[in-house]
């Protein structure tokens, strides 16, 4: 096999689609924030910047594809750490954005670490996984991998990020693949579910509803010890967090954020500026139609109503010029994308890269999920962006930095175990 | 192999949900659910009126009498506002800091992005001044609108003014009229209206999120342009009303002037008058309530609307009944002891003698001769009875436009009064009263009113031997499709033969030449009036006099009327013979000078008159 030619084996659909979600992306952004009043080759205009991230983004692709894969696998746990140490850097020496301090300033360019975590946290915990003696079984090595997790997350977390430390919550979908019971995924669904009834039930139902099923469940469980501890641990958990929900909804987030929950529960709707995004971008997308009003002339998304429109709400454009055939075919082809990752993944030989590629899927999925959920009303507003498509250097960066290490990777299946 | 392979499946299955959830979210929001569209559009497209200019307004020679002015109005949009210098700009402005403070903050609760406006109405040279300081505050913004301007402070109550519509007013419209319109109200501004307001255009804007414009909606396809209203002449000489209100000032009464061969309104003036720039800009309101509380009601528009006893300067016209009647003739005599007697009744005479004709009978004024002239119109045996000879004499004013609603183009314009047999009936009973108990009617005073413009237009029925054209104060509107002035080319004629007339513009003639009517003389123009002295019962009577020149062509007819100066020949004449000489010699002759300067400084108001206490 000639090692030197790097274009061999390479998975040329996965570039494609790539490709053409980078270019939706331009368009989009083009259309949503291009100035007119301004020359149509001008640095200031967004879409041309975004065209610079798209060109460099290209150089480190190529820059990866000729990196030898062992550089990924051998210095996974030194790019986490050197990842960790920019992300606390941002804490002294970092640029405040919209109260969130979690940007560099170099220039006129900025850079959030925080989206290079992601990408870290995947090579890390697929070198953790994939070694023989790790198994998710024992739960010594279920804590190491969460602290592997959710460290990153809790720093990014300090910073005010909260979007970004939910993304971190994708990495379960791999630790579920590569072993995790099933069973504290569905704790995490339960969970989840808990904090949103809480928060629309008054606690002492929610906690008689909790007693009743806890009562119920007597019946169909095997009616020995265990049995009866795991539901009375189960009920007392519930029932505890139950009742410290409100404490932490009311005292430890944001007002925005409670807000913003408040408004996706339906609780909150005569509060302007809460709901004022979500509806914005509801209207923008709903404007759209079936065959949507053609490319450019999505007036709403083009005259600001919708905020972050080129960033966080960027689907509202699509949704706004394409219509609904529009952003069904974007849907199904991120889908498909998923998909296609998946499968990728699970044709590796080596343990490391198929771990690592259901970590890409995950991440990208779990922005999928949240940005798509939140402008049309199914998630609250938590800004992330939408990868490849939302206008912004970093998240272009690092999304590619994440899909072409797998590329890599990919590329080299047949070549060496790992 | 990995025994946990099956998981993808799981994984996977989480990804198609998850995307099935959104397609099937995405058809509700963006297919089934139409009312997105409707709240986009909303959003987006922004209606914007374009406002015509009001149509200008000439006097008969063709200057500009009533024109549109650029004034500012100061918009606020709060959520632009960043830190200013309250003081400097209210004192730029010259309003009170206090009262601008609360307004700004109820722009800021009414909306943070929509334009509200803060001051209104900013004068150009303010506007000029303001504009180079406008770069210190950020988040306001001027907006020109048009006002009215009077080049004049003259003829107000003939132009009118333009007042924000009425609630009712739009309801009136059919959705022409929007709040915060401008409408005319009062005089032409109110008659014309459709002629004068134009039509208004539509622009469907883009705007964003902050209510900015970003261009114009499907290429400007559905927009439609302003059309400015429509240009008129009126019939008014803005000279000789100017020179008429400076006459009048220092009275309270009224002046009509009318061209007899056309019914062209030449003057026509209502003292104590206004400067009509009063109630254009910025304080208006203020200016309204202070005219509308006067005791003196300039407000009121007394040629249209005053209803005076006529007095002697109605006998002319009874004197025509009469011969069209047959009840008198011509030469009929009449020996005048002073006084008229019937039964226990005595109307007095200014004058007595004997009466050798109708000439003589209108050149002196003769009270007790139109008595009995009056007493033979309505006992006429061609009547069966008194009330059908006063309905009958009733039908010979009308015929004049008195008593009746006289065509004009002003709002508002008043019946005077004429009694007839239902109102007598009323009063006293059906066959329960006669000649007698009337007999006031054969001066012209009780019940009997006249407006001045009625008296004006019998003067000018008069002077033209028997048909009028009625009067009117607009010659021509630009757009000649208009036919609002059709009706003002129809002359009417009288229904009394044309030889009665010419006695009686002989008599009048007389009055001026030899009779009551001396001092109204103009060197070198012929001249036929005929005073009057109304009885008031209100106080001193008024002061009547209506008089046209040159006989033999008459080219103005007039109408003065002074409330409360006593005989017709005091301020009455004076006054309407120095306007006639202005307008056919366009100056005062100097032996008259002495007599315009002593109605100039003739201030009957402030020494001689004191309004009566409201009650």
């Amino acid at each position: 096999m000639d090692k030197r030619k790097t274009t061999n084996n390479l998975d040329w659909g996965i570039i494609l689609l790539y490709s053409v979600f980078v270019a939706i992306g331009l368009l989009v952004v083009y259309a949503s924030s291009h100035d007119d009043t301004k020359p149509f080759f001008d640095y200031r205009q967004l879409y041309i910047r975004q065209l610079i991230w798209v060109g460099t983004s290209a150089i480190l692709a190529i820059f990866i594809l000729v990196t030898d894969n062992k550089f990924y696998t051998s210095f996974a746990y030194i790019i986490y750490a050197a990842v960790i140490l920019l992300v606390v850097g941002v804490f002294f020496f970092g640029h405040e954005v919209n109260g969130n301090k979690n940007w560099f300033e170099i220039g006129s360019f900025q850079l959030q670490p925080s989206e290079f975590a992601k990408f870290s946290v995947a090579l890390a915990l697929a070198k953790f996984l994939s070694n023989q003696n790790i198994n998710l079984k024992y739960n010594n090595h279920k804590m190491m991998a969460l602290a592997l997790i959710f460290f990153p997350a809790l720093l990014i977390q300090l910073q005010g990020d909260t979007g970004s430390t939910l993304v971190f919550l994708g990495f379960f979908l791999v630790l579920y693949r590569f072993g995790l019971p099933g069973e504290i995924l569905l704790l995490g669904v339960g969970v989840l579910a808990l904090s949103v009834l809480s928060l629309v039930i008054d606690k002492f139902i929610l906690i008689g509803i909790l007693f009743f099923l806890a009562g119920a469940s007597l019946y169909f469980i095997k009616r020995n010890r265990a049995g009866y501890f795991v539901i009375a641990g189960l009920f007392i958990g519930a029932s505890l967090y139950v009742t410290t929900t409100n404490y932490v909804f009311n005292n430890v987030l944001k007002l925005h954020q409670q807000q913003r929950i408040k408004v996706l529960l339906g609780q909150e709707v005569n509060v302007k500026d809460a709901d004022y995004n979500v509806r914005q971008s509801k209207i923008a997308i709903g404007s759209g139609g079936f065959l949507g009003k053609g490319p450019l002339h999505g007036t709403l998304t083009k005259y600001n109503f919708v905020p972050e429109q080129h960033t966080d709400f960027i689907f509202c454009t699509i949704g706004e010029e394409y219509g609904f055939w529009g952003t069904t075919l974007f849907v199904s082809l991120f889908l498909f994308f998923l998909t296609r990752i998946l499968t990728l993944a699970e044709r590796q030989r080596s343990k490391f890269s198929r771990i690592y590629a259901y970590g890409v899927a995950s991440i990208l999925f779990f922005h999928f999920l949240i940005n798509i959920g939140m402008t049309i009303g199914l998630a609250p507003v938590i800004g992330i962006p939408l990868p490849f498509i939302s206008y912004g250097g970093s998240s272009l960066w690092s999304f590619t930095i994440l899909l072409f290490v797998l590329i890599k990777l990919d590329a080299d299946r047949l070549a060496v175990l790992r | 192999m990995d025994t946990l392979a099956s998981r993808r499946r799981v994984v996977q299955m989480v990804f198609i949900i998850i995307s099935v959830i959104f397609i099937l979210r995405l058809l509700f929001i963006q297919v089934l659910n139409k009312s997105y569209q409707q709240l986009a559009n909303n959003n987006v497209l922004r209606k914007v009126t374009l406002y015509p200019s009001r149509g200008l307004i000439y006097d008969r020679n063709g200057k500009l009498i009533l024109f549109n002015q650029a004034e500012y109005d100061l918009l606020v949009i709060p959520g632009q506002l960043k830190k200013f210098d309250t003081t400097n700009l209210c004192l730029t402005l010259g309003i009170e800091t206090a009262s601008f403070k609360k307004d700004l903050l109820k722009a800021y609760t009414y909306s943070r992005f929509k334009p509200t406006v803060i001051v209104k109405g900013i004068q150009p040279e303010l506007y000029a001044q303001l504009q180079e300081d406008m770069f210190m505050y950020p988040g306001f913004y001027t907006e020109v609108r048009t006002v009215r301007t009077y080049p004049f402070p003259a003829a107000a109550h003939v132009l009118g003014y333009i007042s924000e519509v009425t609630p009712k007013q739009i309801e009136k419209s059919n959705g022409y009229y929007q709040q915060g319109d401008y409408i005319g109200t009062g005089g032409l501004e109110q008659y014309y209206e459709k002629v004068l307001r134009g039509k208004k255009g539509v622009k469907y804007v883009l705007v964003d999120v902050h209510n900015r414009e970003q261009g114009s909606f499907n290429d400007g396809a559905l927009d439609t342009l302003a059309i400015p209203g429509t240009n008129m002449y009126t019939t008014l000489d803005i000279d000789l009303q100017r020179y008429g209100e400076k006459l009048m000032q220092g009275k309270v009464g009224s002046v009509v002037a009318i061209e007899p061969s056309t019914g062209e309104v030449l003057a026509m003036i209502s003292s104590p008058s206004y400067d009509p720039r009063l109630l254009t800009g910025r304080d208006r309101g203020k200016n309204f309530s202070k005219l509308y509380a006067d005791s003196l009601k300039p407000l009121f528009v007394r040629p249209l609307k005053a209803s005076y006893p006529p007095g002697s300067i109605y006998k002319p016209l009874l004197g025509l009944i009469g011969m069209q009647d047959e009840a008198i003739f011509s030469n009929t005599t009449y020996s005048c002891p002073g006084a008229y007697y019937v039964g226990s009744l005595r109307v007095g005479c200014h004058h007595s003698g004997f009466v050798n004709n109708i000439i003589e009978a209108i050149q002196h004024s003769c009270n007790a001769y139109f008595c009995m002239t009056f007493r033979r119109v309505v006992d006429n045996n061609k009547y069966k009875t008194v009330a059908q000879g006063l309905d009958s004499w009733k039908s010979y004013l009308a015929s004049f436009g008195i008593g009746v609603k006289m065509e004009t183009d002003l709002p508002g314009v008043g019946y005077g009064f004429i009694p007839g047999s239902d109102y007598y009936n009323k009063i006293y009973g059906v066959g329960r009263w006669n000649s007698v108990t009337i007999i006031s009617l054969g001066i012209g005073q009780g019940e009997i009113g006249f407006t001045p413009l009625q008296m004006a237009n019998e003067m000018a029925t008069i002077s033209n031997h028997g048909f009028f054209y009625s009067p009117h104060l607009v010659k021509k509107v630009d757009d000649d499709t208009s036919t609002v002035l059709k009706k003002f080319k129809e002359k009417k004629i009288i229904p009394i033969e044309k030889k009665w007339f010419d006695l009686t513009v002989e008599a009048m003639k007389e009055v001026v030449e030899a009779g009551t009517g001396r001092i109204a003389q103009i060197p070198g123009t012929t001249m036929g009036g005929k005073t009057g002295t109304a009885q008031n019962p209100h106080g001193k009577d008024h002061s009547l006099f209506i008089c046209f020149a040159p006989v033999e062509n008459p080219k103005i007819a007039i109408a003065v009327i002074v409330e409360n100066a006593g005989f017709g020949a005091t301020y009455g004449a004076p006054i309407a013979s120095l306007m006639i000489e202005k307008y056919l010699n366009d100056s005062i002759s100097t032996p008259r000078k002495y007599l315009e300067q002593r109605m100039f400084d003739a201030d009957l108001i402030h020494n001689k008159f004191q309004p009566a206490p409201e009650h």
